[in-house]
């Protein structure tokens, strides 16, 4: 497993999902932006293109300042396989429902 | 019987015979101290599948408690998103991560902390003090605190789906050590026993064989020898009780007598 350091470094909570979703989420504060103006969140409508999301979700899973990525179902249904392949440890990706889209506990990945 | 399954290339000594007796006893410690310790990961897994199915439950109530408090705010405030998602400047919600033990697998778990949460105090401003000044500044902070509780409930969430994914693996991991030592090791030394074990008693049998034979040699030997006696005293003594007196001369007689 990874040694404790690298962990203690990630503090942050990310969030793609729909402008509700992140907006309440932001919201409640864990809203960030690095020094290099870059965003810890990603709102997704209907006009976001499919590889910005792909994207997104790749960069956020490779910073090291990240615990923990919310993801939308109904975006994470789009990018399931990215999702499944996934498997390391950190950060954890959690499934959440959606204001629009009803909830299936049974797609989440993990379980 | 030896010779049938595996087992190590070893010379069959009395001193290997010892080492992989040591090591038997040792490949059962281990497996029975591994066995134990897959056990008391499997109850931790059962119970942390437990509290994921609670806290998803959970998660789904509060996130829509959320969702309405936050269609109260639209309703009173308007929309506020573009406000709230150009006022996001640094994270004053993060998590903590900790670690915990369960039997030696180091398990992370997540706390939440909010930085400058008290927004009384004016050093560290919360970014949305002022957002919904106008009308619906309540429901805004209402929905605030919503959302926080629901991240709460996010985070335990996720701390628990992470010690799953660890768990998981270490499980695997161990069972895949118990079955190793289970039908690899203990046979191959078992093996390796038994295969000392009767090839020393072939020796031993070849060693008593061969003292066997030796003996009977000896035997023979000492037979022929007291035979070769016997037969030498018995003929002398022969020589001595049938010819009658000796003729002592009758070796140096080997002229012919002179006859005159």
């Amino acid at each position: 497993m990874a040694s404790a350091a690298p962990q203690r470094e990630r503090t942050l909570i990310a969030i793609i999902g729909d402008e509700d979703s992140v907006t309440g989420m932001l919201l409640a504060g864990i809203g960030h932006i690095d020094s290099k103006q870059k965003p810890n969140f990603l709102v997704v409508d209907s006009k976001t293109p499919l590889p910005k999301i792909e994207e997104t979700f790749e960069e956020f899973t490779k910073r090291r300042d990240i615990a923990i990525i919310l993801i939308n179902q109904h975006v994470a249904d789009d990018i399931r396989g990215q999702i499944d392949a996934h498997q390391a440890a950190f950060p954890t990706i959690l499934e959440i429902p959606s204001k629009d889209h009803p909830y299936d506990p049974a797609k989440a990945h993990q379980i | 019987m030896s010779g049938t399954g595996p087992k190590f290339s070893i010379f069959p000594t009395r001193m290997a015979l010892t080492g992989m007796k040591n090591r038997l006893k040792g490949a059962n410690t281990g497996h029975s101290l591994l066995k134990r310790k897959s056990e008391a990961l499997t109850r931790r897994f059962r119970e942390i599948l437990k509290k994921i199915d609670e806290a998803k439950r959970k998660m789904g109530k509060v996130l829509q408690v959320a969702s309405f408090s936050y269609a109260e705010v639209k309703y009173s405030t308007g929309d506020i998103g573009y406000q709230i998602r150009e006022s996001a400047k640094i994270a004053q919600l993060k998590v903590k991560a900790n670690t915990e033990n369960v039997s030696g697998v180091m398990l992370p778990t997540f706390d939440m902390v909010i930085d400058g949460q008290n927004c009384k105090c004016h050093t560290k401003a919360s970014p949305f003090e002022l957002t919904g000044l106008g009308r619906g500044g309540q429901q805004v902070q209402k929905c605030k605190d919503t959302y926080q509780k629901a991240v709460q409930v996010l985070v335990e969430l996720a701390s628990l789906q992470t010690a799953f994914v660890i768990l998981d693996e270490v499980i695997k991991v161990t069972n895949r050590r118990v079955n190793a030592i289970e039908h690899v090791i203990i046979p191959k030394i078992e093996n390796t026993i038994k295969f000392i074990t009767s090839e020393l008693d072939e020796q031993d049998r070849e060693e008593f064989f061969r003292l066997k034979k030796v003996q009977g040699k000896k035997k023979d030997r000492m037979e022929l020898e007291r035979a070769r006696v016997a037969a030498a005293s018995a003929s002398a003594s022969q020589q001595a009780s049938g010819a009658g007196p000796a003729n002592l001369l009758s070796q140096y007689e080997q002229d012919p007598d002179i006859i005159f």
